[in-house]
Formats: C-alpha cells, structure tokens, sequence
C-alpha cells in the first residue's frame, strides 16, 4: 500500500512537471528560455514517471527502466549545451538582456545577418537583435 | 484492485499529457527560428518517453519500456545533428 502510495506521488509530480515544462515551451518569448524550461522541467519530469512505474512494481525488465533514467540525466544536459551554442551561433535572438551580451567578444555571431537567417513571418522578434547590433 | 487503480490512474494520466502533446506541437509548428523547432522535437521525445513508460503501466506489457529507451536514445542523437546541422548552415553563409 506503502509502495503505491509512493508510487501515484511519483507519477502525479512528474506529470505536473511535464506540463509545466510544455507550458513554458509554448510560452517563453525566447529560444534559451524555452530550452530552459524544456530540459530541465522536461528531464526531470521525465525520470520522476519512469522511476514511479518502476516503484510501482509488475515490470520485468527494471534495468530498462533504470537505464532510461540515467541516459535521460546524463545526455539531457550535454544536447542542450550543443543546442544552446548552435543556436547562439546561429543568431537567435534574445530577449530580455540588461546589461548587453557577455559572450559578445568571445564567439562571433553574424547579428547582422540574423533577419535573413530565420524564415519570413518572423519580424516581430527582430527588434532586439537589431537594437544589440546598433 | 490495486492494479487495477494504478492502471486507471495511468490511464488518466496519459490523457493529461496530451495537453503537453499539443502545446509542443504548436511550438514545433509556430516557432520563428530552427532552434524553436528543435527544441519542441526535445520535449516531445521527453513526452514519449514518459508516455510510454505509462502505457507499460496501464496495459501491464513492460516492452513499452524499451519502446522509451529507443526513444530516449534516439532523441540524443537527433538533437546533436541538429544542432551540428545549425552550426554548418550558420557557416555556410
């Protein structure tokens, strides 16, 4: 009773977990910050549900479920530093920024270039970047 | 019974994460840039997985296990040559 106990709060955080992720995927004006949500909330969210359907017993296989756990927390964060770079390299804007960009001597990102690196339909977003470039 | 709640819940549980479905797929659809798509195709994988470790639950066939593992793995993969591909075609022009 204990275990399902256990394992119904498991499930139910990780489901609030995702949801909250997906919300801040639609929601977030920003392509970091939407990646922020997305790997943390998500990968956390991820491993709770898959660690309550191992605590809620009946699986066979519990190395699989303990496997994906550890594959999702090891590599989660590795893809979305390789995306989070790509992305910035690639010119995404960004929103929000206070005091200016602290990577801007360190990698060269085409500012200029960003309007016509991204697909039309797109203009609302290109006021920050260009106010950075000036 | 106790199975039997547990897989109900379950059940309920999968149908509360169609809503996290469709708000990535509207990101994967609206998003302005590639990385926006591409961080969508990141939670959608990380809502299969763990819809898939639900469905194991609710139907007692732990083979969806594996199913998610799959998907984990390829989710990692597809992230990183996408994330090379945005890197190239930035150097391309």
């Amino acid at each position: 009773m204990t275990r399902l106990l256990v394992a119904t709060v498991l499930l139910g955080a990780g489901v609030v977990f995702i949801t909250i992720a997906s919300i801040g995927v639609a929601r977030l004006p920003d392509v970091f910050q939407r990646m922020h949500a997305a790997t943390k909330a998500g990968g956390i969210g991820t491993s709770l549900v898959v660690l309550g359907v191992l605590v809620a017993g009946g699986v066979a296989r519990p190395l699989t479920g303990v496997l994906t756990i550890a594959f999702m927390l090891l590599t989660l964060s590795v893809a979305s530093q390789l995306l989070a770079r790509a992305a910035y390299l690639s010119g995404a804007p960004i929103e929000g920024l206070d005091r200016g960009d602290p990577l801007a001597g360190v990698l060269d990102r085409p500012a200029a270039d960003t309007t016509q690196a991204r697909p039309a339909g797109a203009e609302s977003d290109t006021s920050v970047s260009s106010k950075r470039a000036s | 019974m106790t199975m039997f709640d547990l897989s109900t819940m379950a059940t309920v549980m999968i149908a509360v994460l169609a809503l996290s479905l469709a708000l990535a797929a509207y990101r994967m659809l609206k998003g302005p840039g590639y990385a926006d798509r591409i961080v969508a195709l990141d939670m959608l994988t990380a809502v299969v997985v763990s819809l898939s470790a639900l469905t194991s639950l609710a139907t007692g066939r732990s083979a969806f296990l594996d199913v998610g593992l799959g998907a984990a793995l390829i989710n990692f993969a597809s992230t990183c040559a996408f994330a090379a591909f945005l890197e190239r075609r930035r150097g391309s022009q």
